[in-house]
């Protein structure tokens, strides 16, 4: 019974750390805004806890170049199991507009591993409340399979 | 009189009840912060919810002092609650609650990671000031009921507030720093960014920081506790008060900016003890 309160605790309360590659600012704008009272993230249990070692899931915004991979793998590597990421804004999902940059790698998948994509230039809140809300969904699965495994 | 037994009882009890009291007052506490900001805010429950995930997530942690402090941590806030619930001496009980205070700072201080070191500094500081105003607000009743044993502070028969109105401030004082409401947020402060991440939670992960978590929740009843024995004798007007002084606080924490320990420090002790020897000079020549 214990277990199961706890895996429905990690669906009701996923803290979020941010990180901005290089992003322009517009996504992390954005990202900022789901914190108002318009949109309001902690009616989810959602805290933006600036620590990755608190943190559940983490929201990357801008492009990953050949300087920050390494702060995006080491912040990727402090958080405990079980973590999501959610990659936000066309920098984020592919590299962007500065793709053809000769120090840009590209995406945040090509250093780790990447649940949702929010797509948009810049995403809208609403999307990436909802980006955070699919990466739940995908835990929801990844539970149920680990249960059916035992 | 109660018997020997029953206390016993009754304070095995609090130790099971005292943290689900303390979650659901932190979780009111979030939702009328909330609706104080226009938002909606999270459910009631969601205090049980983030321990309970903190609880299930991977144990990692830099070093095994972490672990250990706030294993230390959270059984002194429990025997805390436990003390002043079988009604022991109200000096002991603030000691062992000042060792499970310092441990925390222990566990921050054992990793060289400079926000949770800064973090415990702050947080000792903060201990620093509040303090002395705890064991003044103790004092206090000692005089006026002659005895640090709560029991006796229980068997006296006029309310405390009545001749220790000044002191009730002072243990506002105290508990707003105990809590960490704005202004004296300064070591950590719950919501969103600041310079120091998480102050000193930042290195606590995963089930550590569940268990400081529910060692924070224990000591939320312990002061709601120091401040109920101010109107033992009548509980339509002991539940108001503590509904009143909570609530006063979280308006203040909603309406103040952070300050620095440099204006906490004197701006609290010069009150604190102003309005202390105020009020203990007054009982004597009274
Ligand atoms: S996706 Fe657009 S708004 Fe977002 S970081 Fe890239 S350029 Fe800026």
């Amino acid at each position: 019974m214990f277990k199961k309160f706890i895996e429905k605790s990690q669906l009701k309360s996923p803290w979020i750390v941010h990180l901005d590659c290089g992003s322009c600012n517009g996504c992390d704008i954005e990202t900022l805004a789901c914190l108002t009272p318009m949109y309001d993230i902690e009616r989810f249990g959602i805290l933006n806890i600036g620590n990755p070692k608190h943190a559940d899931v983490l929201i990357v915004t801008g492009t990953v170049n050949h300087r920050n991979k390494h702060i995006l793998r080491n912040v990727y590597n402090q958080m405990p199991e079980p973590k999501m990421v959610v990659a936000v804004g066309a920098c984020g999902l592919t590299g962007g507009v500065f793709r053809d940059a000769p120090n840009v790698v590209g995406g945040v998948d090509k250093v780790i591993p990447v649940d949702v994509y929010v797509p948009g230039c810049p995403g809208k809140p609403e999307a990436i409340i909802d980006g955070v809300i699919e990466a739940l969904a995908k835990l929801a699965e990844l539970q149920k399979e680990g249960r059916k495994k035992k | 009189m109660y018997s020997t037994q029953n206390i016993l009882l009754f304070g095995l009890l609090s130790i099971l009840l005292a943290p689900i009291a303390g979650g659901l007052i932190t979780g009111l506490d979030r939702k009328l912060t909330a609706r104080f900001q226009s938002r909606t805010g999270p459910p009631l429950m969601q205090p049980f919810y983030d321990v309970a995930k903190l609880w299930g997530k991977e144990r990692t942690t830099t070093n095994v002092w972490i672990a250990f402090s706030a294993w230390v941590y959270v059984t002194a806030s429990a025997t805390t609650v436990f003390l002043f619930f079988i009604q022991s001496d109200l000096l002991l009980i603030l000691f062992v609650q000042a060792v499970g205070a310092v441990f925390l700072c222990i566990g921050a201080f054992a990793v060289p990671s400079p926000f949770s070191q800064i973090g415990a500094q702050r947080e000792l500081l903060q201990i620093f000031t509040y303090e002395p105003l705890l064991t003044l607000v103790v004092i206090s009743m000692a005089a006026v009921t002659g005895s640090f044993k709560i029991s006796d502070v229980l068997a006296y028969d006029s309310p405390l507030l009545l001749e220790l109105p000044l002191m009730f401030i002072v243990l506002g004082y105290a508990l707003a720093i105990k809590l960490r409401k704005s202004p004296f947020d300064i070591s950590a402060s719950a919501h969103a960014h600041q310079e120091l991440v998480r102050g000193v939670y930042t290195e606590y992960s995963g089930r550590y920081l569940a268990l400081t978590e529910i060692a924070h929740w224990y000591e939320v009843v312990f002061v709601l506790g120091l401040c109920a024995l101010f109107w033992t004798t009548n509980w339509m007007i002991l539940v108001p008060l503590l509904i009143v002084t909570y609530l006063v606080e979280i308006i203040v924490d909603n309406g103040a900016a952070r300050m620095t320990w440099r204006w906490m420090l004197p701006t609290v002790w010069f009150t604190g003890l102003g309005l202390s020897l105020v009020n203990l000079t007054w009982i004597y020549l009274g």
